[in-house]
C-alpha cells in the first residue's frame, strides 16, 4: 500500500483536532465554497484567524483555492483526503465482534 | 501505529460446519443474525447479495466471490462511509474448520488501506499544486491592501 495513505489520514485528523478548523470545514461542507470573508461572517472567528487556518488546510490538501468574484479567492473542500481518512474510520467502526456474537446467539437459539 | 488494512477474528462455535455454513450463506440466516431486516443472496461466484438494517435504514450490497461449501465463503462490499460510486471495496472471507463437534470460524476483512488509482491521484495531486497556495497568498495580499 502507498505509505502516503497514513500521512494523508494524519493530516485529516490533525485538521479535525482543532475546533476552528472543524468549524471551517463544516461550514464549507454544508454551505459550499466560500471566501475567508464569507466564513468570517458566519463563524465567531476573526477573518485573520480564518485566513491562517485556510492556508494551513490548503497546504494539507484539504481545501483548494479557486478564483472567486471580485478577485477574492474562494475555498472549496477537497473530499479525496477525507475519503482516505474515512477508510481508517471504516476499519475501526467495523464491528465484527458484535456480528460474530450475534451469529453465535442465532445458532444457539436455533439449536435450543 | 499503522493504517489497519485487515481485520481478523476467530470464534469457536458449538455447531457443525454445515449449520454455520447455512447461517452464513442463506438469505434466511444472513437476514437474521447479520442484517436485521432481511437479506437475499445468489450463492455463486459473481452472484449478488444484499442485507438490510432497519434502524439505520441501511442496505449493504455484496458481490459473492468464493463459494466452497462448506469451508470458504467470500464476498466483497462497499467501504462504509465512502460515496456510492467509489470503486473501492473490502473483501470478506469466512473460513470454516471442523473443531470437535463444532466449528472454528475465521473471518478476515481486508482492503481498508487500498487506494484506487483514481483516488490516489485525487488525494495527492493537490499537494503538488503550488498555485493553490500562491493564490491564497495573493488573496491575503489583496485583502490586506
Amino acid at each position: 500500500m502507498p505509505p502516503d495513505i497514513e500521512a494523508v489520514a494524519e493530516q485529516v485528523f490533525a485538521a479535525l483536532a482543532d475546533p476552528t478548523r472543524r468549524a471551517i470545514l463544516a461550514a464549507l461542507a454544508s454551505g459550499g465554497p466560500a471566501t475567508a470573508t464569507d466564513l468570517a461572517g458566519r463563524l465567531p472567528i476573526t477573518r485573520q484567524a480564518i485566513a491562517k487556518h485556510l492556508a494551513l488546510l490548503a497546504e494539507a490538501g484539504l481545501v483548494t483555492a479557486e478564483p472567486g468574484e471580485r478577485r477574492r479567492v474562494r475555498y472549496r473542500l477537497r473530499s479525496a483526503p477525507m475519503q482516505v481518512a474515512q477508510q481508517f474510520l471504516a476499519a475501526l467502526a467495523r464491528d465484527w465482534d458484535g456480528a460474530l456474537g450475534a451469529l453465535r446467539d442465532h445458532l444457539d437459539r436455533g439449536a435450543g | 501505529m499503522g493504517f489497519p488494512d485487515r481485520i481478523e477474528r476467530t470464534v469457536e462455535l458449538a455447531h457443525p460446519p454445515a449449520k454455520v455454513w447455512a447461517a452464513l450463506t442463506t438469505a434466511e440466516g444472513l437476514g437474521k443474525w447479520f442484517g436485521t431486516a432481511g437479506a437475499e443472496i445468489e450463492l455463486r461466484p459473481g452472484g449478488s447479495a444484499w442485507m438490510r438494517w432497519d434502524e439505520e435504514g441501511f442496505t449493504a450490497d455484496m458481490r459473492v466471490e468464493r463459494v466452497e461449501e462448506p469451508t470458504v465463503f467470500g464476498y466483497t462490499w462497499h467501504i462504509y462511509g465512502l460515496p456510492e460510486d467509489d470503486p473501492r471495496r473490502t473483501y470478506v472471507e469466512f473460513t470454516l474448520e471442523p473443531s470437535g463437534a463444532g466449528t472454528r470460524l475465521t473471518v478476515v476483512e481486508s482492503g481498508f488501506a487500498q487506494l484506487s488509482e483514481d483516488g490516489y491521484s485525487k488525494a495527492f495531486d493537490g499537494n503538488t499544486e503550488g498555485w493553490a497556495k500562491e493564490l491564497g497568498e495573493l488573496a491575503d495580499y489583496l485583502d490586506a491592501a
